[in-house]
């Protein structure tokens, strides 16, 4: 009994302390955010003197505010749009059959575990031949494209488990498929899709390749990521400025999983584990 | 005997029927129409993968044949890349770093796959006994939500001589060659390998920490009650559970480790660390690409970079469509 009890608190002290540890960097981060240059070397763990001030928040903000602006620009459309457009294909890789199906969705599928590096010389082609380099344009069109893959998976995953009977039903009533999907398939689907949206958003927020390749140094469409590299890393180097963008480009991810933490890990889970 | 093979072929004949006739009804018919209403699902989402997906990994293969100047050399792009010291630089073993971006990526995967994965899988199987395990799996989760760019940029301020705890830590228990700054040749690798692990923990932890509520948990107490020791109850009951969890994990850190950009470049520069300390195949193709300017290689690089992702998945596939 006693020998329990002792296993017990010996795990409870491993597991809260590791917890604790493993929040160690972004307590760096925020230290030297919050605090003066030269009371964080020598290290942050030191609290004397111990002046925090928010006035590296304002600067950092100011320098990129436009990435904040940009990178929802993107995100929201790179969202909506690979959502739709994907849960219609899932639906059909789910209930339609025709011949060569399985094929086309196995590539498909295939396709999510390529790099974005595989992409990206003939993608910044194709944008200059379209005149969108350098535009919100062309990232909102790649991220679209770039999330179907492993949407279409997570709908048609999602879908296939969807008993079929009301929609039968409403088929026997005579409803197309079109009505069928709208007035049936889609309210069924909104758990699901929420869980999408929050996995497909974040990905598009923190994405950093496909914004350096088609918007590198241009103020109009440079992303927060990119314009944390840009801006703040590159020209008057501070540690403190770096790490105060690096906090407020993070909070959007970081505060959209603590909100909205059931369908993220719903979508993740979906997506890898199936059932 | 002979009679139901006849019909299982007449059968198979009227379903093959049917199924094409979706496509090839008669025009006007509802069958066409509801055939091309059909194809209207599929056709958006085509279009864009074709578009922006398809096309450009065809035109990347197409391009890793051609040099600088357009001229067309085979295979010779691939033979550049990978009798590149850029790619494989091992000649004199053991030798200090740089050990060529294929090398490189080859050492995070042997670090970063084993450890990412069973300390998850072991947090996972310790933390249901645990009160208020959603913070700690929160906790460790927030990596995963991270931008991996800011991973990379976190890392200066865990391994840095002056700033990181790091250092620090180790100069306190008296280890003077860790207590020096991380970010110089000798240990940034691993410096970034530790802290990629730090990142992408939470992953495994979430996946092992699902597919653990479908496992009845008789299965242990069985186990307990036949007298198994920790490690047999381990080896022959809780592994051989875990093992579609496992695949899963497996597969999509090896594509992650293979994949690894941002957070090099975070941490170091387009150049992945001094002398390319921590350079990976990824960072590889994006500067011959875009500060060299030699697509070829670049393309050759990132074919190459596709095919191990490709070997990687085509094991597990199957095994992530849902039948």
């Amino acid at each position: 009994m006693v020998r329990l009890r002792l296993r017990t608190i010996v795990i409870h002290l491993f597991a809260w302390g590791l917890a604790i540890g493993w929040l160690f960097p972004f307590v760096g981060l925020t230290m030297a955010a919050f605090r003066p240059l030269p009371e964080i070397v020598g290290g942050w763990w030191n609290f004397d003197p111990f002046t925090p001030s928010f006035t590296k928040f304002v600067s950092a903000f100011n320098s990129i505010s436009f990435g904040f602006r940009n990178s929802f620009l993107i995100a929201v459309p790179a969202t909506i749009i690979p959502m739709f457009v994907a849960t219609l294909a899932g639906y059909g890789f789910a209930r339609f059959s025709f011949p060569i199906r399985d094929y086309v969705f196995l590539t498909v599928v295939l396709l999510m575990t390529i790099p974005q590096q595989m992409v990206a010389i003939p993608i910044f082609r194709i944008m200059v031949s379209l005149n969108l380099e350098n535009t919100l344009v062309s990232l909102v069109l790649l991220h679209s494209a770039w999330g179907l893959p492993w949407i279409v998976l997570f709908m048609r995953n999602f879908f296939s488990a969807l008993p079929k009977d009301v929609e039968e039903a409403a088929r026997v009533d005579g409803a197309s498929d079109l009505k069928v999907f709208f007035k049936i398939v889609l309210p069924m689907a909104l758990p699901a899709l929420a869980a999408v949206a929050v996995l497909q958003f974040m990905w598009v927020w923190n994405d950093f390749f496909f914004s350096l390749l088609l918007c590198p140094a241009n103020p109009s469409c440079m992303t927060a990521t990119v314009a944390l590299i840009h801006t703040i890393g590159k020209f008057e180097f501070d540690p403190g400025l770096l790490a105060a963008g690096s906090l407020l480009v993070m909070l959007v991810p970081v505060g959209l999983y603590v909100l909205l933490q059931k369908f993220y890990i719903r979508g993740m889970i979906g997506w890898t584990v199936k059932g | 005997m002979r009679r139901s093979r006849i019909e299982g072929v007449a059968r198979l004949l009227g379903r093959l029927r049917d199924r094409t006739s979706q496509f090839v009804g008669k025009r006007g018919s509802p069958r066409a129409r509801r055939a091309g209403l059909r194809l209207a699902f599929f056709s958006p989402a085509l279009f864009l993968i074709v578009l922006f997906v398809g096309y450009p990994v065809i035109a990347t293969i197409g391009v890793s044949f051609f040099d600088a100047n357009g001229q067309f050399v085979g295979f010779a792009n691939y033979g550049n890349v990978l009798g590149s010291p850029d790619t494989i630089n091992i000649n004199g073993f053991p030798k200090p770093p740089p050990f060529g971006t294929l090398i490189n990526n080859a050492i995070w995967i042997a670090i970063h796959l084993p450890l990412s994965m069973f300390l998850g899988m072991w947090l996972a199987l310790v933390l249901r006994e645990v009160r208020g395990a959603a913070w700690v799996k929160a906790a460790i989760f927030i990596g995963m939500v991270t931008p991996l760019i800011i991973g990379g940029i976190m890392m200066l301020y865990v391994f840095d001589g002056a700033i990181g705890i790091v250092p620090k830590f180790f100069a306190s228990i008296g280890i003077r060659s860790l207590a020096s700054g991380w970010l110089r040749p000798t240990t940034l690798l691993f410096g970034l390998i530790f802290g990629s692990v730090w990142l992408w923990t939470g992953f495994s932890l979430i996946v092992y920490s699902a597919g653990l509520t479908t496992i009845p948990k008789e299965y242990w107490e069985a186990a307990k009650i036949d007298g198994a020791s920790t490690l047999r109850t381990f080896t022959n009951v809780t592994f051989p559970l875990l093992k579609p969890m496992t695949i899963v994990v497996v597969t999509m850190s090896i594509l992650w480790e293979l994949k690894i950009f941002d957070l090099v470049f975070g941490a170091t520069s387009p150049n992945g660390g001094v002398g390319g300390a921590a350079d990976v195949l990824a960072l590889q193709m994006y500067r011959q690409a875009f500060v060299q300017f030699d697509f070829g290689t670049a393309a050759a690089v990132a074919t190459f970079l596709s095919l191990l992702t490709l070997v990687a998945t085509s094991i597990t596939i199957r095994y992530m469509v849902k039948r």
